[in-house]
């Protein structure tokens, strides 16, 4: 939970997620009696089996005033159920080798486990993930301390200008809509949520109906069927009707630009707009064209501009975070507050060329050879595929979406990616924020500019 | 528990027969590792350069890491960037790092693409460009690198000044990444003497996980890194850092709104894999205190004492040079670092004393065999381990002897290491005194009706 410490370590290059796609992965599928809906996919070359259960249950089902309630229900979940405290929780866990994790996002919440797939182990750590997830206790003495551990992780952040960043960018893009409610929820709503908010926030989310399990590993058909149904049978019962959808997000009325002081050397720059669903029919011409633009790390044109010509930042980026209503395009950027202008200059220069004239057809090949002969590579672990799973599974995706992925990925024409940027993507109605820079300099500042005038 | 353990042990059995290691040595000094694992048909492959930021001498710290960067901008034969657009064509994946130790570069891809990931590595380690024009535009990118990093980072200063503090000797109290002002003053001839003293195959270990035939790997190794000549290496003088007399202390003064410490006690590091016993201890007795979710510094400081808000504790045995045990903890709302270091005294002091009960050592053991099962689901991690091994001067194949000897170690023996070296004339704390930061102003806030201003 607490950060592990690390041997120094530095990457060359800042690193992307990067869609995924393979051919001929056996996955099946079916619900349980109780409603949940479950992926399953044998493997028996390791001794291991992982499981993902997961609710639509993030912190786009929060509301304003309660933001974090979502947060911490999901955290108090590992942390005591059934007969166990939370030292017997984690005792039990350790015991076997086993660790269940919690899994938290915008829109799905819920837990992982990782467990040996041995008899005894593997039964009690299903019995430990039945527990978490179908009697977990919510002890008020439990929920008061983690709150205000929420609450110190909140203001330790508040120092970092990446946070704040991330922050005000979500807030401009989505202002009423859910998806502006920070994960981690707000320092004065979180000190006023109960034990009685959480049980009720559990009880509407965490119902079997609504329940994606992915199973990954070394456990038959059989076995994976007792499992789901082991997990969900004494999930909390269904009332009431479906929860709400999340509202669609309404378009960006006009540009915005929000410059926030702040006492760091670097400003961070984000610039966006709200674009893409898990589902849009422009996915895959807005997911090739933005590794030409920015999701291909070096062999991106953002990188050859920002960092390789111009030795402006290192780390420069783009990508498209497909959510069930629009997510966020998203261009990123850190550079010393001296040159935040000139680099955004540099970027937003290269965005409305990208948006006016989409790609070379050399730029076209190149990306295809990357995301669809690397496919490979996106599923070559038991943790990875777990992964795919969940997406499929919580999205409602073909259970064929992989297969599907390269062929898609190779049909993608020029043509298509500069109608879908233009179409989806306008350069004058974008939300800008720039984080860093103020009144008071830091020496670190001083140093780099220094370093630039100098050159 | 006893029983638990040996349902650990058949699974660990089970992973036997899987991926042997096989090792050559080409006649130019290459060491080639290699790891067959069959799951899917990938490959990773990394070149391990026995150069990390400790080789490194005072007025050029950094340029280890710089000359990382400078890897990717071109050779005689290869265009600035065109390494990168090649591995991507086929694909793949690379990138590359530096620590301490060493400078590793890596690319992952289908395992038909091998012989170009060789082809471009060859290639580089014999025929970088390394133009003052290229150079100078990437000495920027790292001074931003450097920037994110560390100079907007709280804690990042506080691990930078711990190290420093306590190596004064060794050139581990030197960041990796390099101090501001040598990175400031750094020319591409800083470079390309780097370049010309250490990339050479002598200094180098090939690693090769994944679906392969070992066979075939070694042919094309001697194909394409073959050729490569060897070099006259400088002569590595030894460097030992002094016994710490008395305790050392470092305030960093820096924006944020939490303090946050930081102690590193001076610790062995294991050199003879069979007889040394010591650091197998520490690792236990890192695990004892921090290893999992029922490991006692969590559940005494944060659960019990609500004295911090969160806590850690790690060591690592393998390394080139020195060692710190290391603890971390950011004080709970309303509590001091005093507060926080008396309570972590009292953990040590109950270790010493004490000693640790059978069923924590058992945890500890149980979770270390169950992760060496958990690593054989990348392979990624296991090069990692190989190159780190091998580089370290232990030896690749020496990962299975390890946690033999760690299952053998007793409570007595955790007990006798925290009595040994938790103690303060070997400890170096660091602590962050938190400076305000002023509520973010909004300089120039406003919506703009089409185009950009900027």
């Amino acid at each position: 939970m607490y950060a592990k410490f690390v041997r120094w370590m530095l990457l060359a290059g800042f690193v992307l997620w990067q869609a995924p796609v393979w051919a001929g992965l056996d996955i099946q599928q079916w619900n349980t009696a109780a409603g949940a809906k479950v992926l399953f996919v044998a493997n028996h070359d390791l001794p291991i089996v992982d499981v993902n259960v997961d609710f639509p249950a993030g912190s786009a089902y929060d509301v304003p005033d309660q933001s974090g309630l979502a947060r911490l229900t999901n955290h108090l979940l590992t942390l005591g159920a059934g007969n166990r405290d939370e030292n017997a929780m984690a005792v039990a866990q350790a015991d076997i080798g086993a660790s269940i994790g919690e899994r938290f996002g915008q829109e799905e919440a819920g837990l992982s486990l990782r467990t040996l797939s041995s008899e005894k182990e593997k039964q009690q750590a299903f019995q430990l993930l039945a527990q978490s997830l179908q009697q977990p206790r919510f002890d008020a003495a439990v929920l008061a301390r983690e709150r205000s551990r929420m609450v110190a992780g909140i203001k330790e952040a508040e120092a970092l200008p990446g946070t704040v960043a991330d922050k005000a960018f979500n807030r401009a893009l989505y202002r009423q809509h859910p998806y502006a409610l920070p994960p981690a929820g707000e320092t004065a709503t979180l000190v006023r949520l109960t034990p009685a908010d959480v049980q009720r926030f559990y009880r509407a989310h965490y119902q079997a109906r609504y329940a994606v399990i992915a199973i990954m590993g070394d456990l038959t058909r059989a076995q994976a069927e007792a499992l789901a149904v082991q997990l969900t049978a004494s999930l909390p019962i269904a009332e009431g009707g479906a929860l709400p959808p999340i509202p669609p997000v309404p378009a960006l009325p006009q540009a915005a630009v929000e410059h926030i002081s702040h006492p760091s050397s670097q400003s961070h720059v984000l610039i966006g707009a709200p674009v893409m669903t898990r589902t849009d029919p422009d996915y895959y011409p807005l997911l090739v064209g933005n590794y030409v633009l920015g999701g291909g790390g070096f062999d991106s044109r953002l990188t050859q501009v920002v960092r390789d010509k111009h030795g402006l930042a290192y780390s420069v980026y783009s990508y498209l975070s497909p959510m069930r209503q629009q997510g966020p395009f998203v261009l990123g950027l850190q550079t010393k507050n001296a040159t935040a202008d000139e680099a955004v200059r540099l970027a937003r220069n290269v965005l409305d060329r990208f948006v006016a004239e989409g790609p070379t057809e050399a730029e076209l090949r190149q990306a295809k050879a990357n995301i669809a002969g690397g496919f490979p590579l996106r599923l070559d672990s038991n943790r990875k595929i777990i992964e795919y799973l969940s997406v499929i599974g919580d999205f409602d995706l073909p259970l064929n979406w992989l297969d599907e992925y390269p062929k898609k990925v190779e049909a993608v024409t020029l043509a298509q990616i500069r109608d879908a940027f233009k179409r989806r993507l306008d350069p004058n109605r974008l939300v800008e924020i720039v984080v860093g820079g103020a009144a008071q300099k830091s020496p670190a500042d001083k140093d780099g500019r220094v370093a630039s005038t100098a050159q | 528990m006893k029983k638990l353990l040996v349902g650990i042990l058949l699974a660990c059995s089970a992973l036997a027969q899987a991926g042997e290691l096989v090792e050559r040595q080409l006649p130019n000094g290459l060491k080639v590792i290699v790891k067959e694992d069959h799951r899917a048909p990938v490959v990773v492959s990394q070149v391990w350069y026995k150069a990390g930021s400790m080789d490194e001498f005072n007025g050029t710290t950094g340029v280890a890491h710089v000359l990382e960067h400078m890897m990717f901008r071109g050779t005689r034969k290869v265009a600035p960037g065109e390494f990168t657009r090649l591995i991507a064509a086929a694909g793949g994946r690379d990138n590359a790092f530096t620590s301490y130790d060493h400078t590793v570069y890596f690319q992952q891809l289908r395992n038909t693409s091998l012989p170009l990931a060789f082809r471009l590595e060859a290639d580089r380690m014999q025929n970088l460009l390394l133009s003052d024009a290229l150079f100078s535009k990437e000495i920027q990118v790292v001074m931003e690198e450097r920037r994110m990093r560390t100079e907007d980072s709280p804690q990042a200063k506080v691990q930078e000044a711990l190290m420093a503090a306590a190596f004064p000797e060794h050139p581990y109290g030197h960041p990796v990444i390099g101090w501001m002002n040598d990175l400031q003053h750094m020319t591409g001839q800083d470079a390309r003497d780097w370049y010309k003293r250490w990339y050479a195959p002598n200094n180098a270990v090939l690693v090769v996980v994944g679906d392969v035939q070992a066979d075939d790997v070694f042919a094309l190794a001697q194909r394409y890194f073959g050729p490569v000549p060897a070099h006259v290496l400088p002569q590595r003088k030894v460097q030992i850092e002094a016994p710490q007399q008395g305790e050392r202390r470092v305030i960093v003064k820096a924006p944020a709104k939490l303090p946050y410490l930081l102690w590193g006690f001076r610790v062995p590091v294991l050199h003879d894999v069979e007889h040394d016993w010591e650091p197998y201890a520490l690792e236990v007795l890192s695990g004892i205190l921090d290893g999992n979710d029922a490991a006692r510094l969590t559940r005494s400081l944060v659960r019990e004492q609500h004295v911090a808000t969160g806590v850690g504790a790690g060591y690592e045995a393998v390394s080139r040079g020195p060692a710190l045990f290391m603890i971390e903890a950011t004080p709970a709302e309303g509590k001091t670092v005093a507060q926080v270091e008396a309570a972590l005294h009292a953990e040590i002091a109950r270790i010493q004393q004490d000693g640790v009960t059978p069923a924590e050592l058992e945890r500890v053991k149980v979770q270390v065999m169950a992760s060496k099962v958990y690593e054989q689901d990348s392979m990624f991690y296991q090069a990692m381990q190989l190159g780190d091994l091998e580089t370290s001067g232990l030896g690749a194949d020496k990962a299975d002897e390890m946690v033999a000897q760690l299952r053998k170690v007793t409570a007595e023996q955790v007990r006798d290491v925290a009595r040994r070296y938790l103690v303060d004339d070997g400890l170096t704390a660091a602590v962050l005194d938190p400076q305000p930061i002023q509520p973010g102003m909004h300089i120039n806030e406003g919506e703009m009706g089409g185009g950009h201003v900027r």
